[in-house]
């Protein structure tokens, strides 16, 4: 249905995007992840013929999007980041307009009247699109790309601004969408990508660092599994975290194990990663016991898109990210539970990118060493 | 190009400035027409048309600032760019919608002519060869404005510019004036200047000359600078 051949785009000295090939099949809803300025914008611009690609090609149902613009343009309907609204008309007019402006066959007041229900924006149809919310405006972005069934919708970022309530509803259609359009969707919010799409790009610095389904993904880049442990020593203090991590990483199956920072007093958290095939729990569990250690908490945290995302984003790329085991340090950013004063629980986000260099450095030098060392 | 058209006709309403445009363009061509035909107690309606110039200068900037401009500041122009239809089609549907209003306003005339008509006899050929010419005259322009609107986001800065623009096309022809006997550059650039003026090829059609190649030069130069306009939204894209 889409194809795209080589497609560069360089603005003035700046590669913005740089030879991305895809396809996308019929049906299919395909997701474009990236960082900010990875170039998903410019792709999508591309792909809708708002800009031209410097080189490359963009084949729409077998249509090239710079040789027969009006054939190609005809077949898809785009949600452009900011919706292009013009916000001093009602929202029946504007649809109207670009009713007209697509030269739509279909029977006008029935089709309107679809997309309105389709878009849940029935019962905004008289109001002035300058006086609606963002959510509203958002959808009515949405219904305008819908007008004339267009079988290609390009969609960027299109929860952007939501109330939760409202990305669960756009996240249901865009769904119900995909069974009879081919979607492509952008994004940098992962959990949306993953709930919606059949299947992903990731795009990093205007190159494809990824495509296939979230699973596919996670198992190029590893077949390992991670854990989080909070352990308490003997003395409450640094030294116990030397010996605990030592002695974690006598396990056999462990292949890592990162002291990280104090979360409750003299009491630390560390990862560990094992291989994926032995369960080391157990004996986790027994050396904590013989030592007289108390596990606080145990955390199986296998990767989630975040992790890949981040893994692929932050690194460079995913050939390096895979043969490289020891970059896996870059964890996802953590939620953990904090008891404040008032004894209200609050989720905090700690980012450990900084603290890494510091404790990265002592411990994990020598996992490979001690791995398998008592078998 | 339909649709583009209604729209743009629309929002010249709903926007406020078509009314504003219609209100000093006819409240100063008003008074042009008491000071030159009324006051002055004649039927000849060719002072107050030439003294048109300068309303059309002044005002058609107004008409033209935000037609271009606005759709690349609210990023409405990837809705228009992205949807099946060429650019002459975008840019047409703006300037005829403009033209359109331009003919609105200009047609007072024709209400100027119904109250002479009571006080003596309306001498009708000029007063239509005028009309004409300033038809063709306003279309120029606009089309001038439309490119300039293209080429900024700002409104303000294209009505200004706009403005200066017109200004240093009605200036030129007396900048070069005294260059008429003066060596041989010197007069040859006072024959490009003066093949290109815009005021005194309109002066003439209110001195009771209806000049058909100025009526074409009109014309073409409202073609040039749609062409213009086409390029800047196309090079645009291919930047």
């Amino acid at each position: 249905m889409i194809e795209v051949r080589n497609l560069t785009k360089m603005y003035g000295d700046k590669l913005a995007v740089n030879n991305i090939s895809f396809k996308v099949e019929k049906g299919e809803i395909l997701g474009f992840l990236g960082p900010n300025g990875a170039g998903k914008s410019t792709t999508m611009n591309m792909l809708t013929g708002y800009i031209s690609s410097t080189s490359g090609e963009v084949l729409i149902d077998g249509t090239d999007i710079l040789e027969d613009p009006k054939k190609a343009k005809a077949n898809i309907g785009y949600l452009p980041e900011i919706p292009p609204l013009y916000v001093d008309m009602t929202v029946d007019a504007y649809l109207s307009f670009m009713y007209d402006l697509k030269k739509c066959k279909l029977p006008r007041k029935a089709h309107l009247k679809d997309v309105c229900n389709l878009c849940k924006i029935q019962d905004v149809r008289g109001r002035i699109i300058k006086n609606l919310s963002k959510g509203y405006r958002q959808r009515v972005g949405m219904a305008q790309a819908l007008i004339n069934n267009p079988p290609v919708l390009i969609l960027d970022e299109p929860t952007v601004g939501l109330d939760p309530n409202q990305i669960i509803e756009i996240r249901s259609l865009i769904k119900k969408l995909g069974k009879r359009h081919t979607v492509i969707l952008s994004s940098h919010i992962l959990p949306e990508i993953q709930a919606v799409c059949d299947r992903i790009i990731i795009i990093n610095k205007g190159e494809v660092a990824a495509d296939g389904t979230a699973d596919e993904i996670a198992k190029n880049i590893t077949n390992e599994h991670k854990m989080t442990l909070r352990i308490e020593g003997p003395e409450h203090s640094a030294e116990d975290k030397r010996v605990i991590a030592d002695a974690i990483r006598g396990i056999s199956g462990v292949k890592y194990v990162r002291a990280d920072m104090e979360r409750e007093k003299g009491i630390y958290d560390y990862d560990v990663e094992t291989d994926g095939k032995t369960d080391v729990r157990r004996a986790i569990n027994k050396l904590c016991a013989e030592k007289g250690w108390n596990i606080l908490m145990l955390q199986l945290s296998d990767l989630t898109l975040e992790d890949i995302f981040l893994k692929i984003t932050m690194g460079d790329g995913l050939e390096k990210a895979g043969s490289e085991k020891s970059g896996k340090s870059k964890s996802k950013p953590r939620i953990d539970l904090k008891t404040s004063e008032g004894g209200k629980i609050s989720a905090v986000q700690e980012d450990d990118d900084e603290e890494e260099e510091n404790d990265d450095t002592v411990v994990s030098d020598s996992s490979e060493d001690n791995n398998g060392g008592e078998e | 190009m339909l649709a583009i058209y209604r729209r743009e006709m629309g929002a010249f309403f709903t926007s406020g400035v078509a009314y504003v445009f219609l209100a000093v363009f006819w409240l100063v061509s008003g008074i042009f027409f008491y000071n030159g035909v009324v006051a002055s107690g004649t039927t000849d309606t060719s002072s107050m048309f030439s003294s048109m110039f300068y309303i059309v200068m002044f005002l058609i900037p107004v008409l033209t600032m935000k037609l271009l401009s606005e759709e690349k500041k609210n990023r409405t122009d990837q809705g228009l760019l992205t949807a099946p239809v060429g650019l002459w089609e975008i840019v047409l549907g703006k300037y005829f919608a403009a033209l359109t209003l331009y003919i609105i306003a200009e047609s007072v005339v024709f209400i100027y002519a119904f109250i002479l008509n009571y006080l003596g006899d309306v001498v009708w050929t000029p007063l239509l060869g005028n009309y004409v010419a300033m038809i063709f005259l306003g279309a120029a322009f606009i089309a001038v404005g439309l490119f300039i609107s293209s080429l900024t986001e700002n409104q303000m800065a294209s009505a200004v510019v706009s403005l200066v623009v017109l200004f240093v096309i009605y200036l030129s022809e007396m900048l070069v004036a005294s260059f008429e006997n003066g060596g041989r550059f010197k007069k040859a650039i006072y024959f490009v200047v003066s093949k290109l003026a815009f005021y005194s090829r309109y002066v003439e059609f209110t001195r009771g000359v209806f000049s058909l190649p100025s009526i074409v030069f009109f014309i073409s130069a409202a073609f040039l600078f749609n062409f213009f306009t086409v390029k800047v939204l196309e090079k645009r894209r291919w930047s």
